[in-house]
């Protein structure tokens, strides 16, 4: 059997770790490859998410780059068996950094057959990735099973897979009463074995996972058993080995999902409180920081409902205390009105939306970048307000601490866009070393300067300060209606115009402190392709592979899209064309009544076209997972083509 | 301030706070509202209890009486229609030193923001918070509100309104955790104001609901209780709302109820003997959610940087 891709192999004749004897007798070729591409698939519950983290993570405390992605079933117990119900997660590991799925998989492991119709039909395999599939199935008591097994493993072998049956169920039932909680556990002592990996360090994590869970010695020692088994049976069993060799760190690194990562930010910007209402695929965000923000002196509030979750933050916020609200695209819809009176009344407000498909309830589980627009304009009347996105894992720490900062300096809400991409996937980073700078200041009880009105309006920049319940001499009272300098309500007109003005201002005053965006690759050439949040490193390795081929194109990514980063027009101007890419609905040229006046472009596309004038064109999908490098690939020369 | 574990400053030097330091803009609810009555009570509440106007804050919806803050010389929050209830709660989340109060209506209340009164009262933080049921959408100008009687017309329900009002103190009363609940009326300052003045005294939650004129919609539809008394149920107790004799003396229809009796209070709501006023119940002793919200709240800048540091070391390579 073969786990590498022609493409990936470094060096398959000259084997780094020489050849030794499988337990039955047959050589065993140990091949150095640079990457590699794992799965595991599996019914709902079977636990190959916690398998698949715990691999991931003892690839990147190997020195590994590592990312990972999950792929979760919109119910907690699909039926058995079926396409739908697939559970799972991929691993991509490397010698160099890793920051996106990469295109299809090297090898799958899989608790049954039917559920590697999910991934078919993800365009998740290519000819040559191995399967190895529990064999159970085989010899199922009933005939229909059996049948269906062996017609998929015919199908998988024509379709040009390398398929192997596994005893997981029949071996993991030699270790424990019950293997269908067990077999997760014997298959990562498996790809222990096949990829080299170091098993002591395999068993500190088992540790670390159910000392969390708060689980004794017993279960850890029945977990240790299973790895033991899983590594023994493919030592035994398998005569190939694969090594990801890994290169040397230059510095401490960390390794975490994005949802973690943005709890840790919480705690790292000395936030106080976070209100939510449960959420896919926010909450594990909250699960995380429940279980760890009271030693840091945190309040995890868990509300009625999404409108409540934002009222209580931006209650906490008015006191003085910062406060950051997690949630998901129809909880964004809910929050609306809350934030729009932050906005207006000037509240300072963290808010952390992790994209899921929409509209409506949509795609629960599932990444898309839908909810750009309707952060920037969903709301009643103009609403200006900080729009940010993070394009990776460790972006979604450090950017939690910006936005505190950048919501209190410019007293507004500050929405920041992750994705059911960043929210589950997991690599590693530079450890963040925590620092005063970041926390948020103590709440200001000194007394309000006399005859300071509450909204004392810089005119240039619009920013004031605020005073906080408590300090001597502020009393005042904060409205959603319109309103002037000292707060008081005002409906005349040129009151209105102005206070609109001074809000409006803010955003102008942030964006002359940012930078222009960099380019990825060519400055200047044929093509610039523009994107924003977790597509950033896909895109950046589709424009690589086409600059191989000696053309002439770049990429960039914005992390602020309210407002707009700087230069964007300069930049655009060095390109014949400039497209956006992005995980969300546009309508594509040549489709039936689609045309230059039909068309809706995709988000970032909608807005660069408003804000430069710039005849962009952009490429979307909304597969419900992340879009691979391959077909970003395919879509830019498509583009390319176009362009002389 | 910096390094401090507290973060708040006591004023150093205590001042005697008269009517006017309460007093804000002029009240621009309509001539005979019962508003002005509440306001006039609720001012002199606060300088009884001497509240700093610094230390107090009165959060509010949407509605005529959400306009209440204004007319206050404190902090206040005038948000959203419905949402008074989850702010509230978010500042008493972690200010155990602020007085808060919260003015809500019975749009507002029993509306739209239903699901935040089941929760506040539920959540029982210390609050007190006020419903102004004036029975109709004033602001909107005349609309039917969930405690409008039936038959009463309105700009939605020309032919009169469809169903008999929810009842706001039977709901409270069914909610798990209710701590302290009472029913007052605008035309009887004393009454009015002893109530007030016992809900700020409660340490929980306290729900008073306030029986209000709306002489632009409703006109007259209290006359019969204001100009018969009897039709009114005074509960007395001593550990129920206290009134001069004078004043009890207006009063022909009384029942000594106790406060502590949750049985009796939910009999007592339903009117049985008139429209039941006083204190239906209070327990001193319930669960209140401010004390755990509170935790951690002197957590120092040291202990916050280790405590991520500890964290992030468990997920270092």
């Amino acid at each position: 059997m073969s786990a590498e891709s022609t493409t990936k192999s470094s060096d398959a004749d000259a084997p780094a770790g020489g050849a030794s004897a499988a337990g039955n007798g047959n050589e065993v070729r140990v091949r150095t490859i640079p990457e590699q591409i794992v799965e595991i698939v599996s019914d709902s519950g079977e636990g190959a998410q916690t398998a698949g983290q715990l691999f991931g993570t003892v690839c990147a405390k190997m020195g590994n780059g590592l990312w990972t992605v999950e792929i979760i079933p919109a119910e907690i117990e699909p039926p058995a068996r079926s396409q739908a119900g697939a559970s799972g997660i991929r691993i991509r590991f490397a010698t160099r950094p890793m920051t996106n799925m990469g295109d299809q998989a090297d090898l799958v492991v899989s608790f049954n057959e039917q559920v590697l119709y999910s991934r078919i039909d993800q365009d998740a395999l290519r000819t040559g990735t191995v399967l190895l599939i529990d064999d159970r199935w085989a010899s199922d008591e009933d005939p229909g099973i059996q049948e269906a097994y062996q017609k998929a493993l015919d199908d998988f072998r024509a379709r040009g897979y390398e398929v192997r049956g596994v005893p997981i169920h029949s071996e993991t039932s030699k270790v424990t009463d019950n293997p269908q909680r067990g077999k997760n556990m014997w298959v990562v002592g498996l790809l222990c074995a096949l990829y080299n990996r170091n098993l002591d360090i395999a068993k500190k994590e088992v540790r670390k996972i159910f000392e969390r869970r708060r689980k004794g010695q017993a279960v850890i020692d029945m977990n240790y058993k299973l790895l033991e088994a899983g590594h023994a049976w493919a030592i035994e069993h398998l005569d190939e080995r694969f090594d990801v060799p890994a290169e040397e760190q230059e510095t401490q690194m960390v390794v975490m999902n994005g949802n973690a990562a943005v709890a840790m930010g919480a705690m790292a910007a000395g936030i106080e409180v976070c209100s939510m209402y449960p959420i896919t695929p926010a909450t594990s965000a909250t699960h995380y920081l429940a279980s760890v923000f009271h030693e840091a002196g945190g309040l995890i509030h868990q509300a009625e409902d999404e409108i409540a979750a934002a009222g209580f933050a931006i209650g906490a916020s008015y006191a003085g205390k910062t406060a950051i609200t997690i949630t998901s695209g129809p909880g964004m819809a809910l929050k609306t009105e809350m934030l729009g009176l932050a906005v207006m009344a000037e509240i300072p407000l963290v808010v952390v939306d992790v994209q899921r498909g929409g509209p409506s309830t949509g795609l629960p589980t599932k990444v898309e970048q839908g909810d750009l627009l309707s952060s920037i304009f969903g709301m009643p009347g103009d609403s200006p307000k900080v729009v940010m996105a993070a394009s990776s894992i460790d972006e979604c720490f450090h950017f939690v601490i910006t936005a505190r900062k950048l919501a209190e300096a410019f007293c507004t809400p500050v929405i920041l866009l992750t994705d059911a991409n960043l929210s589950s996937g997991q690599t590693s980073f530079t450890m963040p070393e925590p620092n005063e700078d970041w926390l948020s200041p103590p709440v200001d009880q000194s007394p309000w300067k006399e005859g300071v009105a509450p909204y004392a309006w810089d005119q240039e920049t619009g920013l004031s300060r605020r005073p906080v319940p408590g300090q001597a001499g502020g009393a005042f009272v904060l409205t959603g209606l319109a309103h002037d300098e000292k707060s008081h309500i005002a409906y005349e007109s040129a009151v209105n115009q102005r206070t609109m003005r001074m809000r409006s201002r803010k955003m102008a005053a942030l964006q002359k402190t940012l930078k222009p965006p960099e380019v990825h690759g060519d400055p200047e050439g044929d093509l610039l392709v523009v994107g924003w949040g977790s597509t950033r490193s896909a895109i950046d390795e589709a424009v690589d592979r086409i600059r191989k081929d000696g053309r002439k194109i770049g990429s960039l990514c914005l992390r602020f899209l309210s407002p707009l980063e700087p230069g964007l027009k300069e930049i655009f101007a060095r390109y014949k064309r400039v497209m956006t890419v992005e995980i969300n609905y546009s309508d594509d040229l040549g489709d039936p009544l689609i045309d230059d006046d039909t068309r809706r472009y995709a988000q970032l596309a909608w807005l660069l076209r408003a804000h430069t004038l710039v005849d962009l064109d952009c490429w979307s999908r909304v597969p419900g997972q992340p879009i691979p490098p391959w077909m970003i690939e395919e879509a830019v020369r498509g583009r390319l083509e176009g362009i002389k | 301030m910096y390094g401090l574990k507290t973060d708040w400053l006591e004023e150093p030097t205590p001042r005697y706070y008269t009517l006017g330091d309460y007093e804000g803009e002029t009240a621009r609810w309509c001539t005979g509202c019962g508003d002005h009555a509440v306001l006039t009570a609720v001012q002199r509440v606060c300088k009884e209890e001497q509240l700093p106007p610094d230390k107090t804050v009165f959060v509010s919806g949407i509605g005529c009486s959400s306009r209440f803050p204004h007319y206050m010389k404190t902090y206040g929050f005038h948000g959203l229609h419905g949402r008074a209830l989850p702010v509230a709660c978010g500042i008493r989340s972690r200010r155990p030193d602020l007085h808060i109060f919260v003015v809500t209506g019975d749009g507002d209340c029993c509306s739209i923001g239903t699901a935040h009164w089941i929760h506040a009262v539920h959540y029982n933080m210390n609050l007190v918070v006020m419903l102004f049921d004036n029975n109709c959408y004033g602001l909107t100008k005349n609309q039917t509100s969930p405690t409008s009687p039936k038959g009463s017309k309105s700009n939605t329900h020309p032919r009169g309104a469809a169903l008999d009002p929810l009842n706001p103190v039977q709901i409270t009363l069914a909610i798990t955790n209710a701590s302290f609940v009472a029913r007052t009326v605008d035309w009887n300052p004393p009454h009015l104001f002893a109530t007030l003045q016992a809900a700020h005294r409660h340490k929980g939650l306290s729900f008073v609901q306030i029986i209000q004129r709306c002489p632009h919609y409703k006109a007259g539809v209290h006359d019969p209780l204001q100009s018969d008394p009897s039709q009114l149920l005074l509960m007395t107790h001593p550990d129920g709302i206290q009134l001069d004799d004078s004043i009890k003396g207006i009063f022909k229809n009384q029942r000594e109820h106790d406060p502590s009796d949750m049985d009796a209070a939910r009999a007592l709501a339903r009117d049985p003997e008139g429209v039941s006023i006083g204190l239906f119940y209070r327990n001193e002793s319930g669960e209140r959610y401010d004390e755990y919200t509170a935790l951690g709240i002197a957590t120092s800048r040291d202990e916050k940087i280790a405590a991520l540091k500890a964290e992030l070391s468990l997920y270092q390579i």
